[in-house]
């Protein structure tokens, strides 16, 4: 394999589409995408950042445990992000009183553990040296049909789930008070969404790696929702900032050969950084 | 087992780096600076991957890049917030820069890369050599000195900043001076456990602590020993059980210290403060 860019996008195109993975990459990125900006959207709302970065790096040693039991990744990242999200829901009702010291002493410590056993998981399978890189940091080859086919089924799930409670979960995640007082479930909402997220999170590592979904869940949302102020402009922004960040990437790292971690995180960060720009210079 | 060099090496290496890792992280968790820690583990991995990438020995692309973000997180000061957007993509880059050196690193070698790439993401303490475990077992002292010199005013002024300040306690200059010693020892603890790891021994040995004294100088005492301990029976674990990356084993032993204070009652900076009057 070895592509070259050219003027003529006709013959780029057909030269991103011959290969068969690079076909599967593409489907998969479209669709982990676009639930990454629609969950991103809500996770910028509700400022909910740094816990998308814990459930992430909760599902290495799921997705490395599943490669040391024989099972397929997916499977290992879904029951791990899941898992997680639900630990969290319930972890911070059960301990009550929250103390801030405490709290993110627990977050770093979680995430230091996860990642020392999904090391110690990859240890024991025997394959260190390429798939630490390609779990922490993504990669376009060797994404399956099936892998393609289960996305596209987790994302049809947490699409319609989202579609049901998305206007109580605005409610809720602007003014929470408010929402209470009106009746809506504030508390089981924060639960389905923590779960939601759990699911977004495990689709997007499978695609740039458990270390860089911040990248397409939340810069792609948050550059959308610094561009406008109107909620459903700024919701199908983020979704097709989030598409084109992800068509872009995979395009710059087929043809240039450089990691797709960096390329992704090099757009997000260009794209958020205008948007930051314009903004200032609009007030 | 102690009669090996490398056993020897790490253990030198190791202790030290633990003691200056359970005393800074004291101060950490007191000051809910936890998330400055995992930026700087992000930033530990890229800096070492950049010096690889140029040639350079890894350890001054990790302190640069460590003493660097520090500095800049102390001029940052309130604004830097784990929930922060701006500063999650900045991180987001700044590790996916980590990997385009990684891949730099992987064009110029002949292979071995994953090795290297492995290696500063999750430590290889039984690699060090006997003059790097000398050097970073006299930087960790260093570390160590400092971070006792500065340890009464330290706590002063994160307990009680209003007070501390009206007294004429430098805050903004002990808080940065604090942050760059942090940054140092996210680079020396990068070598034994790997930029990714370095939370565990930051984090995990110091909560365990603060659940279980409000004592602040037993609480430091305490959490340096618990650091210590973790290093010595991850690396005797991890020495009898070959499959055992002893990164790992260091980890999952301060994680499980951590989940066992729980068993204990928590304690409030209210008893802490008490202590101090």
């Amino acid at each position: 394999m070895n592509p070259s860019f050219s003027a003529n996008p006709l013959t780029d195109l057909h030269q991103l589409l011959q290969y068969p993975f690079m076909v599967n990459a593409l489907e998969a990125g479209t669709i982990v995408a676009v639930i990454a900006a629609l969950v991103g959207w809500f996770v910028v709302l509700r400022r909910e950042s740094f816990v998308c970065h814990t459930l992430s790096v909760m599902s290495f040693p799921g997705a490395s445990g599943a490669a040391l039991a024989g099972l397929p990744l997916a499977s290992g990242y879904f029951v791990f992000a899941v898992g997680g999200a639900l630990a969290i829901a319930f972890g911070s009702r059960v301990s009550g009183r929250r103390s801030a010291m405490q709290e993110s002493a627990v977050v770093g410590t979680v995430g230091a553990v996860a990642l020392g056993l999904g090391f110690l998981f990859l240890s024991l399978y025997g394959g260190i040296l390429e798939s630490v890189e390609t779990l922490l940091f993504g990669s376009f080859v060797g994404i399956t049909r099936g892998q393609v086919e289960t996305l596209l089924i987790v994302a049809l799930l947490a699409g319609a789930v989202l579609a049901t409670v998305g206007r109580p979960l605005f409610y809720a995640s602007v003014d929470e008070q408010a929402a209470r007082a009106d009746g809506v479930p504030v508390r089981a909402l924060s639960i389905v969404f923590l779960v939601l997220l759990g699911l977004a999170v495990a689709a997007i590592a499978q695609i740039v790696g458990v270390l860089l979904t911040f990248a397409l869940l939340v810069a792609p949302a948050a550059t959308a929702q610094l561009l406008t102020d109107r909620l459903r402009l700024s919701l199908a922004l983020a979704v097709a900032l989030a598409v084109l960040e992800t068509w872009a990437a995979l395009t710059l790292s087929y043809f240039t050969n450089e990691a797709l971690g960096f390329c992704v995180t090099t757009i997000a960060l260009v794209l958020y950084a205008s948007a930051r720009a314009s903004r200032e210079l609009r007030r | 087992m102690f009669a090996l060099p490398f056993v020897r090496n790490a253990l030198l290496a190791g202790s030290l780096i633990a003691i200056a890792s359970g005393l800074l992280g004291y101060f950490i968790v007191l000051r809910a600076q936890v998330f400055a820690g995992d930026a700087l583990s992000h930033v530990a991995f890229t800096g070492a991957l950049a010096a690889a990438a140029a040639g350079v020995d890894l350890r001054i692309g990790l302190f640069a890049a460590t003493v660097l973000m520090a500095l800049l997180f102390a001029a940052l000061g309130e604004r830097a917030r784990a929930d922060d957007v701006s500063v999650g993509v900045a991180f987001a880059w700044i590790l996916g820069l980590g990997v385009l050196f990684l891949d730099l690193f992987n064009a110029s070698s002949s292979g071995g890369s994953g090795i290297v790439g492995a290696r500063a993401l999750f430590g290889s303490i039984f690699g060090l050599s006997t003059g790097e475990a000398t050097l970073a077992a006299a930087i960790a002292v260093v570390l160590i000195a400092a971070i006792l010199a500065i340890a009464r005013p330290l706590l002063f002024v994160s307990l009680d900043p209003a007070v501390a300040i009206a007294r004429g306690v430098p805050a903004r200059l002990l808080g940065s001076v604090f942050l760059v010693l942090v940054g140092a020892d996210a680079a020396e603890a990068t070598q034994a456990v790997g930029a990714l790891l370095l939370l565990g021994l930051l984090a995990a040995p110091a909560g365990a602590a603060h659940r279980l004294t409000a004592n602040p100088y037993l609480g430091m005492a305490l959490s340096a020993g618990l650091a210590l301990a973790s290093v010595w029976i991850g690396i005797a674990l991890s020495y009898h059980i070959a499959a055992l990356p002893p990164s790992s084993a260091i980890v999952l032993v301060a994680g499980g210290f951590y989940l066992l204070a729980f068993a204990a009652p928590p304690r409030r900076v209210a008893g802490v403060l008490r202590w101090m009057r």
